[in-house]
């Protein structure tokens, strides 16, 4: 028997003889001879020691060591050991949604905090209680604006995330949604393009900032023109760099999502991250995904509920906002506890650590005989390097020497194969960078 | 409780920022600057960790308390699984890797994981392929409805509806819609299975398939499942399963060889990755042979070397579904869960849960209403519709179980069955939990027998009783930094170009 | 369950007030019950033409969200955006004071589709009978 089942051999006896079936095989009746597996070729179990043994050892094959100069949107962050310690607690991760609020006041409270801390983050009035990832976010966001709109052109710009895009294009293939692509001027949003291509047909513009290049934008301009075609603005960010950047909010951005994963997340390999969205007030309605509330209880104390559940799946069916039942509560979780213990000044020393790493790393690099440094837009810790050889060369050559050194762009964007986007976070100490220059120069040159 | 912006003082730290080691300070020209700094509270790292602390107290959980939550499998998380997803070489990967020039051979570990969850599965499930990219089963479902809708598209079929039983989940008919397909809602028959007349009337060469969950969400198998599948493949449609409860048929039987041709599971649930509170999630979706070519892209393959890579050349793929590859980390942990258990294992989890679930449906079918007196599979579905008639309802049942230290099972849902209450066990609890719940119910039983009146106060052990939901909704308060969140819609412009 | 005896109504269980070719619009008693506490409602804009039992309202209570269905065809003349911010009214004075909009009607003949209060009765108490 495995450590996971409590029945002994007579509990089992006993609770046949209740049931009034000889054995187990009686509670099978209703699967018919003809429905029984043709095949059940499974591995005979093992001891936990020795699957441990087994998974350590797939974990050793992985390049984890890698000094980390990549991000396009997924950035190596310190986490406080108190984020782990405490999502830790069997209380908050052995827990399900809470569908009864008397005893599940912890997750809803938690998720109150967490909705709050986003609309401070991003200067927007309410947000909900997560979704998948930044890209799923994103996804449906754009459904969202399509639904207070009724409208179904969707402008977006090239600076948006390529894999984002992707995954956009391949939900909507179904839906009677026309996807407008705008190019990328000097780093920066093209003005000129989304003006001649926004009209009264546009349900939303689609922005990001910083964008995939690493450049920031300021969208207020692009955001009023969208406006004044009646069409709303969908900005995906950064969390991080919002300790010191312009808001979206400030912007008048009407729809904000965003990747969570840089707010105490471990990169995972790809998951699970944190989708959040927050939005103006008027749109709370068209928000997909769960809503925490606060009210009073039946003596009058302040307490936590799930609140306008009537948009949902569960109550909606066919007619709901989004299909999506389950949010990403104990990753909402993580991300309050990080933004917590940073607080506000925190963040704002974090940004601003980051900024002046990536600051240092660019005047390294720039003294690299043929590598230019984009400057056209001003950056936060990411940017855009032109190389004198082929990016993915490079890349391949500097995990020789240990650094995973950037996003080669010519994945995702024809004719800038010699295009490299580098990441620098609060983890890259000043060794780290001069060495990465030295080997970036000798990959280049020797 | 106050919340942790109310304990805010400032100039506290819960972390202290590292010290510039570089001799540069750099400046964002203010057009671009944040003009506001946020309001994220000030606190020390002990404040934080006695509010957190606090607040997971507040919470009946798994490792705390019974928690038979009907549809939503609350079995126990094995611990180890936990700490296998915090080993550095997973969970300091970075996802953009394996997509670096040659970057497979980073992540070989990693990528091994994957493969073999798909290879696994197919033999749990009996289908020939598996994705492992949708991040929960809802998201499973979307992407088995949009490689439903690239069959059909491939074939040239119209289709326009897809059929769902009255009892199914709800986001069975919200992920049709979303995918851009009508529905069409069967009722359940007497025995709480499809009725097979009404899906007769229905089926016609406009429908694209059905969704089905299987065994059903009134915890029963329906035998006629391979018939029914016969009935919509002969008009071309697409069979649907909604795995979530696979969990009660580990070995007995497998969708692939019932007529299923596309499924999702719900990792949480079969195979115990961790709830979250609500969560993450995972829901893979695996395809026989007929749907093979439209899987998301990328797919993780093995190499003649015995190397793996991900694979992007699929032309006939519905492309994108997430960012990467899955939630890896819950992925991670359903691995480590199925090796340990092997072929034997996963047998008696179902054989537990079902047993379990019988034993309570046994012994409480006296004080509760049955509504299919039949033997279940894992879960259990009565209705309180004999304490409703003296003013006692599933709701309050729930409440007098919270007082007594135990998670109430699902109520109202399924949708279908009055005043229901969904009890689903698990295989890690003992006879003897089971005992003590039993004797909880038929304690509530009798409450409400001889004092009806009783219930309205309850729970009273808890730190709220019940919250005014009404006031929650009319008032909307979802920010702290803005009170009251939305007036009523008639007092703003929805829009900023109708000012 | 009350019913006012000079409105009409129908199977979706609106009640529909008479005054020559405008009609007033609102939820009987038995769907305010049946909704329980309303939270919210979203009403059309002024002018907006619909069609007989064709959705144009929406309400929410907190476990429920349901469709109002218009009773005639014609043009939306006037909705009671005092609805907006006080939706109890439409549990607290579903027949008066939570009248959800009025119809300029465009089929008069449309009106022998719709129930006299006798009618509605007999119907209220046939739904009565399937419940148990």
């Amino acid at each position: 028997m495995n450590p996971y089942i409590a029945n002994t051999q007579n509990d089992v006896a006993e609770m046949l003889k209740t049931i009034g079936v000889k054995n187990i095989d009686g509670l099978f009746v209703d699967i018919r001879k003809d429905q029984r597996p043709r095949s059940f070729d499974l591995p005979a179990g093992k001891s936990e020691m020795e699957v441990v043994q087994h998974i350590t050892r797939l974990a050793a094959k992985n390049a984890h060591d890698l000094t980390l100069f990549i991000g396009g949107g997924y950035y190596d962050h310190y986490i406080p050991a108190a984020v782990n310690a405490l999502i830790s607690r069997g209380e908050f991760y052995t827990a399900y949604t809470p569908y009864q609020p008397e005893c599940a006041q912890g997750t809803l409270q938690a998720l109150y905090e967490y909705q709050s801390s986003i609309c401070t983050l991003t200067e927007m009035d309410v947000a909900n209680a997560s979704l998948y990832d930044g890209g799923t976010a994103l996804y449906e966001a754009a459904l969202m604006a399509i639904r207070v709109t009724g409208r179904h052109k969707i402008l977006m710009d090239g600076g948006v995330s390529p894999i984002y895009r992707k995954i956009l294009r391949s939900y909507t293939i179904n839906l009677n949604i026309e996807f407008v692509e705008t190019p990328v001027a000097h780093g920066q949003s093209d003005r000129a393009e989304i003006n001649k291509l926004i009209d009264d047909k546009t349900a939303a513009v689609i922005l990001q900032n910083p964008n995939f290049f690493g450049a920031i934008d300021d969208h207020s301009d692009i955001i009023a023109t969208a406006h004044k075609f009646g069409a709303l603005a969908i900005e995906s960010v950064y969390p991080i760099s919002l300790g010191i950047l312009k808001t979206p909010g400030e912007m008048g951005a009407d729809i904000v999502t965003g990747e969570g994963q840089s707010l105490g997340l471990p990169l995972n390999f790809g998951g699970p991250y944190l989708g959040f969205m927050a939005t103006r007030k008027e749109f709370i309605r068209k928000m997909p995904g769960r809503i925490v509330g606060q009210t009073t209880d039946l003596n009058g104390r302040r307490c936590f509920v799930n609140t306008l559940q009537a948009r949902e799946q569960h109550i909606r069916r066919e007619k709901a906002t989004s299909n999506i039942c389950t949010n990403v509560s104990l990753c909402a979780l993580q991300a309050l506890i990080y933004m917590t213990l940073l607080g506000k000044e925190g963040l704002k020393e974090l940004a601003q650590l980051n900024l002046d790493k990536a600051e240092f790393a660019k005047k390294n690099l720039e003294k690299i005989k043929g590598v230019h440094v984009k400057r056209s837009a001003p950056t936060f810790n990411e940017f855009t390097v032109y190389l004198p050889k082929d990016a993915n060369a490079v890349v391949e050559a500097m995990v020789k020497k240990g650094f995973a050194a950037g996003f080669p762009l010519g994945r995702y964007y024809k004719g800038m194969e010699n295009y490299l986007t580098i990441a620098v976070t609060e983890k890259r100490t000043q060794e780290e960078i001069v060495q990465f220059t030295k080997s970036l120069e000798e990959v280049l040159w020797n | 409780m106050e919340l942790i912006f109310e304990k805010s003082v400032t100039g506290r730290r819960g972390v202290r920022a590292p010290q510039s080691d570089v001799p540069v300070k750099a400046e964002i020209p203010r057009q671009y600057r944040r003009a506001k700094d946020s309001k994220l509270p000030e606190v020390s790292e002990l404040d934080a960790v006695r509010h957190f602390t606090t607040l997971s107290q507040r919470n009946f959980s798994v490792d705390t308390n019974f928690y038979p939550l009907g549809s939503c499998t609350m079995k126990y998380n094995p611990k180890f699984t936990e700490s296998l997803a915090r080993l550095p070489g997973f969970m300091d990967l970075h996802p953009l890797l394996p997509q670096l020039p040659h970057g497979e051979k980073l992540t070989q570990g990693a990528l091994e994981v994957l493969y073999e969850m798909d290879q696994i599965l197919c033999e749990i499930t009996g289908m020939d392929a598996f994705t492992m990219q949708p991040l929960a089963g809802a998201h499973g479902e979307l992407t088995g409805v949009m490689m439903m809708a690239a069959y059909h598209k491939s074939k040239g079929n119209k289709k326009k509806y897809i059929i769902i039983p009255d009892s199914a989940h709800g986001t069975n008919p919200a992920s049709a819609a979303i995918a851009g397909y009508e529905t069409i809602s069967i009722p359940s028959n007497d025995q709480g299975g499809m009725d097979v007349d009404k899906l007769k009337e229905k089926l016609n060469d406009e429908v694209a398939g059905l969704m089905i969950t299987c065994p059903s969400t009134l915890g029963i198998f329906n035998s006629e499942i391979s018939e029914i599948s016969e009935m919509v493949h002969a008009v071309d449609g697409i069979m649907y399963c909604d795995g979530a409860n696979l969990n009660a048929v580990l070995g007995r039987c497998r969708p692939g060889d019932l007529g299923f041709d596309v499924m999702h599971i719900n990792t949480h649930k079969t195979f115990t990755t961790t709830h979250g509170g609500g969560g993450p999630g995972a829901g893979p979706v695996g395809v026989t042979e007929k749907l093979l070519k439209f899987l998301p892209i990328s797919r993780v393959m093995k190499r003649k070397s015995g190397a793996f890579y991900l694979d992007y050349n699929f032309a006939d793929s519905i492309g994108y579904v997430a960012s990467f590859y899955g939630n890896f980390a819950l992925l991670l942990r359903a691995y480590a869960y199925i090796l340990m258990l092997g072929k034997e294992g996963l047998i008696e989890t179902s054989n537990h849960a079902v047993l379990n679930a019988n034993y309570v449906m046994q012994r409480l079918k006296k004080y509760f209403l049955l509504r299919y007196d039949r033997i279940c599979m894992h879960e259990a579905v009565f209705s309180a519709a004999w304490q409703a008639e003296k003013g006692v309802h599933a709701t309050d049942i729930a409440k007098f179980l919270i007082d007594q230290g135990m998670h109430p099972p699902t109520v109202y849902f399924p949708l279908t069955v009055k005043e229901s209450i969904m009890i689903e066990p698990t295989e890690t609890e003992s006879k003897q939990i089971l005992d003590q719940f039993v004797d909880v119910m038929v304690q509530a039983a009798a409450l409400a027998e001889r004092h009806p009146e009783t219930f309205k106060d309850l729970p009273k052990t808890t730190p709220i009783t019940r919250p005014d939901e009404v006031k929650a909704a009319r008032d909307l308060d979802t920010n702290y930094f803005l009170q009251r969140s939305i007036v009523a819609a008639g007092e703003l412009n929805p829009l900023p170009s109708k000012i | 369950m009350e019913i006012v005896d000079h409105y009409l109504y129908t199977k979706e269980h609106e009640w529909v007030n008479f005054e020559d070719n405008i009609v007033t619009v609102g939820i009987t008693d038995y769907a305010q019950s049946a909704l329980g506490d309303i939270t919210f409602i979203e009403l059309p804009d002024a002018d907006t033409e619909v069609e007989q039992f064709e959705e144009f309202v929406s309400v929410e209570s907190v476990k429920a969200a349901s469709d109002i269905y218009a009773p005639m065809s014609g043009r939306v003349v006037e909705v009671n955006h005092h609805l907006e911010a006080h939706p109890e009214l439409l549990n607290k004075s579903c027949y008066t004071k939570g009248w959800i909009a009025k119809i300029e009607i465009s089929e008069p003949e449309e009106k022998s589709n719709l129930m006299t209060a006798e009618e509605y009765g007999s119907f209220l108490e046939t739904l009565e009978e399937k419940e148990s």
